[in-house]
């Protein structure tokens, strides 16, 4: 069952001058209930945009997203998003910061802790509950954003490259971590990210975005069981993907290059 | 080559105990020459008293002439005028700089009214409010209330974007935006700003004093500059001085304790 239904959404921004940039051309696109998709496009191609529009942070020019056939109309904590930069309140610890959904909706206190500490165990912070954001490293900070978008239990999670800031070792870690959790306590989920790799990874379904203006050129199905060990990542069929995504995403790149 | 001082290359960090010599070594060359001058003689006493006159008026001060008491009634009106300030200016400051329509509505008037200088409407206020205490107060309050709106309003008005977003698709509502968001983000600064005006309201209260007081640090001085005591006034300048530093440590150290997030 379509959980998300994207019907003819574009954006045209406009800048103050008047001048107007098509970011995104009409998209349609739906996402299966516990279906796991990456969003691939070159830098810049609106796919973040699209991203933004179903969290209800901006606002389609044309078309309609529908979540479980209501239409979106801002932001709610039916959505949960993690950004690319660390977006951690630094003034709440770890634990707070985790529990800032709950507190926000009136969950009674000994519920938030309980979930919060649930929450905390899942993505391997435990020690570092009562520490501020500042003290921990990139990887953690955004273990705790991950943390802290599904303790509110959001109908579907929407990703904006969440470890693209991070190192290499880190992020592999982090895909493994998030895939993990997935694997284990089913979950919608749209991911965007211009890695390759990550996308095939992570996914069950990759839709590859067009330069500017955005639009989805082409979608993949990526049938690897499930748990997914790393060592898939050298595989025959993950490479024969990878040279497939590899292909579309350069032609992509280079169109976006000789604008 | 010659190996360079490391101590003299720039931006290089000195020992805790080298900035507190460094500091202290100041005010002993400050002293020091200052004594030189008047002590030997080269600087009339009429003009300027020595250290040790000095010292010896400020003992006179607290023995004779209960300075204890203008001391706490300038810090008094300090405060008085600077709470009441506070009080008034930080919420609406917050307000403003949450709602863009408010801050549209009243930030033209704000900035035009900070450039007004308080002691101008010294003559002002004592035909309003009479030559007591109130008139003293409202001074500090001038002085102050429009420079904490308009820092705490910009403070509030530039809290991280992406925060904001976050908390939305976390399901706060607005009021919560603000509550959880936007002041507690702006807090440290909010309270750096305080700290800041507050030094400033300790020179609008000697300008206040000056004029039509019967008590006060600053009618201290005023009453001393007509017997030409100089070593009064000095004392009675260096006294705003230390309250002042006292004041902004004490200051600093609690904004340390309670926003030791911030400092990280």
């Amino acid at each position: 069952m379509n959980q998300l239904s994207i019907r003819g959404v574009s954006r045209v921004f406009t800048s103050p001058k008047g001048v107007a940039t098509q970011a995104l051309t009409p998209v349609d696109f739906d996402v299966r209930e516990n279906d796991f998709v990456t969003i691939l496009g070159p830098s810049g191609c609106g796919k973040s945009t699209l991203l933004r529009i179903v969290a209800g942070l901006d606002r389609p020019t044309a078309g309609t997203v529908l979540l479980d056939g209501q239409q979106v109309d801002g932001p709610g904590a039916d959505r949960g998003m993690v950004f690319q930069s660390y977006t951690l309140f630094p003034w709440l610890s770890i634990e707070q910061n985790i529990r800032f959904g709950l507190r926000e909706r009136g969950m009674p206190e000994a519920q938030q802790k309980e979930r919060a500490d649930y929450f905390i165990a899942k993505v391997g912070l435990r020690g570092f509950e009562h520490h501020f954001p500042k003290q921990l490293s990139g990887g953690m900070q955004q273990r705790t954003a991950i943390a802290r978008a599904l303790a509110n239990d959001p109908k579907i999670l929407l990703l904006d490259e969440p470890f693209g800031a991070l190192d290499n070792q880190t992020r592999v870690l982090m895909q493994e971590l998030l895939l993990g959790i997935w694997e284990s306590a089913q979950k919608t989920v749209l991911f965007v990210t211009h890695d390759i790799d990550e996308a095939i990874f992570m996914a069950n379904r990759v839709a590859v975005f067009s330069a500017r203006p955005g639009r989805i050129k082409t979608e993949l199905a990526v049938d690897f069981p499930h748990p997914r060990h790393y060592t898939i990542k050298t595989s025959p069929e993950f490479m024969a993907l990878k040279a497939r995504l590899t292909e579309e995403i350069r032609a992509e790149a280079m169109a976006t290059d000789l604008h | 080559m010659r190996p360079r001082r490391r101590s003299l290359a720039p931006l290089e960090p000195v020992s805790p105990r080298a900035q507190w010599l460094l500091g202290l070594g100041f005010f002993v060359l400050f002293f020091a020459v200052w004594g030189f001058f008047t002590l030997g003689g080269y600087v009339s006493p009429t003009f300027l008293a020595s250290p040790v006159t000095m010292a010896q008026e400020g003992w006179l001060l607290f023995t004779e002439f209960n300075f204890i008491h203008d001391i706490g009634m300038t810090v008094w009106r300090v405060f008085g005028g600077f709470a009441l300030a506070a009080v008034i200016a930080v919420p609406l400051g917050i307000a403003m700089g949450a709602h863009k329509g408010l801050e549209a509505f009243l930030e033209p008037f704000v900035s035009f009214c900070r450039y007004l200088p308080a002691s101008a409407f010294i003559p002002l206020l004592i035909l309003w409010a009479g030559i007591g205490e109130l008139q003293k107060v409202l001074v500090i309050f001038i002085g102050s209330v429009f420079q904490i709106l308009l820092m705490v309003a910009v403070s509030v008005g530039s809290a991280r974007k992406d925060l904001v977003e976050a908390a939305y698709t976390l399901g706060a509502q607005p009021s919560g935006i603000v509550k959880r968001v936007l002041i507690p983000g702006a807090a440290p600064e909010i309270a750096e700003i305080l700290r800041l005006v507050l030094g400033w309201a300790w020179t609008y209260v000697i300008v206040a004093e000056l004029i039509g007081s019967s008590s006060g640090i600053g009618h201290m001085i005023t009453d001393s500059q007509s017997l030409l005591n100089t070593g009064q006034i000095i004392f009675g300048i260096i006294v705003i001085g230390l309250i002042g530093l006292i004041s902004d440590f004490a200051f600093k150290a609690l904004n340390r304790r309670l926003f030791a997030w911030s400092s990280l």
